[in-house]
């Protein structure tokens, strides 16, 4: 069992272990589960993410209100057109990340990671590191346990909720829990993998949650591209050697305590940012 | 410090957009069905508070509508309940309403049949899928669906209590909850249970002189 980043960073160190591993371990100590069984279940949502990711690159995906979609697509081919620039990686990882938000928007099926609203980032951020280093869906697998360790960590000491932490809490908490799996799949010690997490949370402290219309589309989708960049630059900075002069449980603590200086406004009531805006405001219009 | 497995955060399994617009909403759907005949012809959702509001943008219509064909909240033919209800020849009304003091998302659901009278059902979507159902048919009830629960209506009489929970505990059935309320001379008992309900549990409570109504509600799966 582990509560905090300290002490899941002494278990593995302890024990020799990656963070996947002592995750796995204390999951199936905690809701008696075997190895196997566990394997198996996260095998299914690895299935999930992979679809969401991808289904909506070649097909124009509208949302059911209608006021999004269509754009994973938009961005997948003009990154077959070679003219990217911030080159081919980024583009092919925000059109996933797009893809997965606009099947979400369309009533598609998805998996919360952490939310609904974040599902885009992880899967996109685990997708694209594993074309780029020809990794196995188990090593994809054993990704998603890392990311779901932060993720744990997140939500015991702080919040992955919009409406209590602002968006930093749900596109912030998936890039960072993206950025840590990637640094464990590409072969990064488990310092690295706490510092890459830090580093997302801190590049993006402070995002609001103002969805237009309270509909989980705009910013929402944007923001999932962006969370995958985040992620993984973050996993860059790591496995550069850079590292966060903040630990990363007092890294979450500031993130929590940020979300809850927030005014009411600015977490996911549709009252404040872009969601407040003239155009914002003439798009609520339509649904009342 | 409350405790959160991988799956807490690495899921659910969902169709979109939200939890509480999508998945809460089928629930309460199923529920419903559940409840009643399934030889109505036509369903009319009364929506209320935010449910009236935001449920064009949010799909909480398809997902009503998937709900009273019995589709679980995982189920990809959500998207296409309102073709497939078509189908079936169910016709489907939505209609915004003040349903009073209420929770913001909540609906009236009323289903309508050709040779009968109507019958309603109302639940709200309380968050993250979670559920109330507070009406039925005018009784009120307040129970999740997260278990499987039994509603009965009775006359109240010495024992009644105890000749109920007897049927069930003589079945190796446990009970989780149980809750009793009394109206002049009739109670109403919700009681929720560990394991599945079977029809022979039903039946034999039935059977007792008091009762007035009953029905067994299996849980809706999240
Ligand atoms: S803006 Fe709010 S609703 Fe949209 S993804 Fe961020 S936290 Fe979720």
């Amino acid at each position: 069992m582990f509560n905090k980043g300290s002490e899941l960073l002494k278990l593995c160190k302890d024990n020799d272990k990656k963070i996947s591993e002592i995750v796995i371990k204390s999951e199936m100590e905690s809701s008696d589960i075997t190895y196997d069984e566990l394997m198996n279940k996260m095998k299914e949502v690895l299935k999930t993410m992979d679809k969401s990711a991808n289904s909506a690159l070649n097909k124009e995906i509208i949302s059911v209100s209608k006021i999004s979609g269509g754009n994973a697509k938009k961005i997948e081919n003009y990154k077959d057109n070679g003219k990217t620039i911030s080159g081919d990686l980024i583009n092919s990882a925000m059109a996933k990340a797009l893809s997965t938000s606009e099947i979400n928007a369309s009533m598609g099926k998805i998996v919360a990671a952490p939310t609904a609203g974040a599902s885009g980032i992880l899967p996109s951020a685990l997708l694209t590191v594993k074309e780029k280093f020809n990794l196995s869906d188990e090593n994809l697998i054993h990704g998603l346990f890392a990311a779901a360790g932060i993720g744990e960590i997140v939500s015991k000491n702080a919040t992955v909720s919009g409406a209590e932490g602002g968006c930093q809490a749900e596109c912030g908490v998936a890039s960072a829990m993206a950025a840590a799996a990637i640094v464990e799949l590409v072969g990064g010690d488990v310092e690295s993998s706490f510092h890459a997490a830090s580093f997302a949370l801190i590049n993006i402290m402070g995002l609001v949650c103002d969805p237009i219309a309270g509909l989980v589309e705009f910013p929402c989708a944007l923001r999932n591209a962006s969370g995958v960049a985040n992620a993984l630059i973050s996993a860059d900075l790591a496995m550069a050697g850079i590292k966060s002069i903040v630990p990363f449980d007092e890294v979450v603590d500031a993130m929590y305590k940020v979300g809850k200086a927030m005014p009411e406004s600015l977490r996911e009531t549709a009252l404040g940012g872009i969601a407040a805006t003239f155009t914002g405001n003439e798009i609520k219009k339509r649904f009342e | 410090m409350k405790n959160y497995g991988v799956f807490d955060i690495i899921g659910p399994t969902m169709i979109g957009p939200s939890s509480s617009h999508t998945a809460g909403a089928v629930r309460i759907g199923k529920i419903a069905r559940s409840l009643v005949d399934d030889s109505f012809f036509k369903v009319s959702f009364h929506l209320h508070g935010s449910f009236a509001k935001t449920y064009k943008g949010h799909g909480t219509d398809r997902a009503l509508v998937g709900g009273i064909l019995g589709m679980n909240p995982y189920d990809e033919r959500i998207k296409s309940s309102f073709d497939i209800a078509e189908k079936n020849n169910i016709q489907i009304e939505f209609i915004e309403d003040d349903l009073g003091y209420v929770h913001p998302n909540t609906v009236k659901i009323v289903f309508q049949y050709k040779e009968k009278d109507n019958y309603y059902i109302i639940g709200s979507s309380i968050g993250g899928g979670n559920i109330l159902i507070t009406n039925i048919n005018g009784n009120e009830v307040e129970f999740s669906g997260n278990y499987p629960t039994i509603l009965v209506k009775y006359n109240d009489r010495k024992g009644s209590i105890s000749r109920i929970s007897s049927i069930l505990s003589n079945n190796d059935i446990n009970i989780a909850t149980m809750k009793v309320s009394r109206k002049e001379k009739i109670a109403t008992m919700l009681i929720e249970l560990d394991s599945p309900i079977e029809n022979k549990i039903i039946n034999k409570i039935s059977l007792l002189d008091e009762i007035i109504y009953i029905t067994g509600i299996n849980s809706i799966e999240r």
